[in-house]
């Protein structure tokens, strides 16, 4: 057995006022150690279900979800979210919001502060420590929540559009520190995206959801040498095809609805 | 919000003339102390009181805090359980609604009963008046708990709903609770008065008060308590925000400022 995390059979439907709802329809996919996957999808595919069940916070109508063997039940700090919108506790400062996990864990005070200190260097927020959350921008405020994230090591974390709400430079810089975490860390990522040049960028393998209910289209292997270059001949062929199953996908829901 | 500094000329200047003017239209104007005692009469009073003062100022702010004590000891662990579970709100909010109506003073009669002419008699009435504020004002804030920050709270280890509301909701909800306490102060500090004026004490300001309208018809007197009654409430109010508001919520300033 040498998956990270494995999704089985995953299907979940939402009870709601127009009855019954059903956003993700039998997805399966394993995921290895230290493997960086992208998913990608339409809107309202199910991409933050599925990432909400992996982390707990929702329940499968069915199917299984293994995490290094074991059956997810609910949340725990084994599983790092990032979430898609500002998620940062406004009335604690930077080093405040990364020690929360620890805290909560019971560690001591000088020692969560070192380890604290070591993820806010890693996200490059050196400095910014007392700050309060108001006084961050986008970008410094996602970073620090992957500071936080990080802090309480988790086997795996899980990204949702993190950087869905930065400008494009903000962006791409965001994307390089990533990846060089990524590479310090060795943590297995899925990161949820709907840009396909982030995907291509970072991903060791894609996966591609179909219109709601989202079931899983396709997995690409991008085997582009790292460090990649944005402009390359290789990442624009995996670019136009990843694009070219996005709009089959995009084309079906706007039949569909 | 301070009083003294450089804007000192922009509230001493109107409030001299305000007194002046005062003084001028008792003296000249009015002619007829039952009326309008005049400014200088009734800092005399003041002075004339300067040994009972302090007493009766000592026992008003003690049935102000048996009450707003009570009422804040009452009113918390409700507004939690309210705004955390659905079911409680419903099941305690008809309740809450049919009670929050009565004018305070109604309940003077009861309080007769229940605590003759004891400090919690007067006490009961603040409580009455403080209770409310306070309680809808923190549920309010327990209520809106941004869902983001719960789950966040969830998978970096809150696993429990008791340490979900220590580490989440109680620091969010801790702005709101203030609010309502201010309030709360507000109303409880006209309850002072009023309670103590309509004979569950037999000292304090608003006994005062009244004892020297009723039997004396000394306005001056009267005007010197209400004086007090409104500097106290300044007092208490500037101490509040000073040693609350301002040293607790820096992290509100880019929210609210
Ligand atoms: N708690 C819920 N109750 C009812 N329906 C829900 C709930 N959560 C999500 N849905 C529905 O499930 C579908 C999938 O939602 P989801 O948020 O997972 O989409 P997504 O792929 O993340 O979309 P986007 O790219 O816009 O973020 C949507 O149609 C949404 O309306
Ligand atoms: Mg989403």
């Amino acid at each position: 057995m040498n998956h990270k995390l494995e999704i089985r059979n995953l299907t979940k439907t939402f009870n709601t006022e127009e009855g019954e709802l059903k956003a993700l329809d039998n997805v399966s996919i394993e995921v290895k150690p230290a493997e960086f996957l992208c998913i990608i999808g339409p809107s309202g595919c199910g991409k933050t279900t599925l990432l909400r069940m992996i982390a707990g916070l929702e329940h499968p109508s069915s199917g299984k979800i293994i995490l290094d063997g074991k059956e997810v039940k609910g949340p725990s700090p084994d599983r790092g979210m990032v979430f898609q919108e500002f998620s940062l506790f406004p009335w604690r400062t930077v080093i405040k919001n990364v020690t929360f996990g620890l805290e909560i864990q019971g560690i001591g005070r000088d020692e969560r502060y070192r380890i604290a200190e070591k993820y806010i260097e890693l996200v490059g927020l050196k400095g910014f420590e007392n700050r309060y959350p108001y006084e961050l921008s986008g970008g410094m405020k996602q970073r620090v929540a992957i500071a936080r994230a990080l802090a309480t090591d988790p086997a795996i974390l899980l990204m949702d559009e993190p950087f869905g709400s930065v400008d494009a430079q903000t962006r791409n810089a965001l994307q390089e520190e990533l990846l060089e975490i990524w590479k310090r860390t060795k943590k297995t990522i899925l990161f949820v995206t709907h840009s396909v040049d982030e995907a291509v960028y970072l991903a060791d393998r894609v996966a591609v959801m179909s219109a709601r209910p989202g079931s899983l289209v396709k997995c690409l292997d991008i085997d582009i040498p790292r460090p990649r270059k944005r402009t390359s001949v290789e990442a624009n062929m995996f670019r136009e095809q990843l694009l070219m199953l996005l709009s089959i996908e995009r084309s079906k829901a706007s039949i569909s609805v | 919000m301070k009083l003294p500094g450089k804007d000192m000329w922009l509230w001493s200047v109107p409030l001299a003339i305000a007194l002046l003017l005062w003084e001028f239209i008792a003296g000249y104007v009015v002619r007829d102390p039952l009326l309008l005692p005049r400014f200088s009469a009734v800092i005399f009073s003041i002075y004339a009181l300067r040994g009972v003062l302090i007493s009766d100022i000592l026992v008003s702010l003690l049935h102000f805090g048996i009450g707003l004590g009570l009422a804040f000891a009452a009113a918390l662990p409700l507004a939690i359980a309210m705004g955390w579970s659905r079911s409680i709100f419903k099941a305690i909010d008809p309740i809450i609604e049919v009670l929050r109506p009565i004018p305070p003073l109604a309940w003077i009669p009861i309080a007769m009963v229940w605590f003759h002419l004891t400090h919690y008699a007067a006490g009961f009435i603040i409580f009455i008046g403080a209770f409310f504020p306070i309680l809808l004002d923190s549920y309010t804030g327990f209520r809106d708990v941004p869902r983001v920050l719960v789950e966040t709270g969830k998978v970096l280890g809150c696993i429990r709903d008791r340490k979900l509301i220590k580490y989440v909701a109680f620091p969010y909800a801790l702005p709101f609770v203030a609010t309502g306490t201010r309030v709360g102060m507000g109303v409880g500090w006209m309850c002072v008065v009023a309670a103590e004026m309509f004979g569950v004490s037999d000292s304090g300001l608003g006994y005062r008060l009244f004892q020297k309208f009723y039997f004396l018809h000394q306005m001056d007197y009267v005007v010197a308590y209400m004086l007090v009654l409104g500097l106290v409430a300044l007092c208490l109010d500037r101490l509040f925000r000073h040693f609350v508001e301002d040293r607790l919520f820096k992290w509100k300033r880019g929210i609210v400022k």
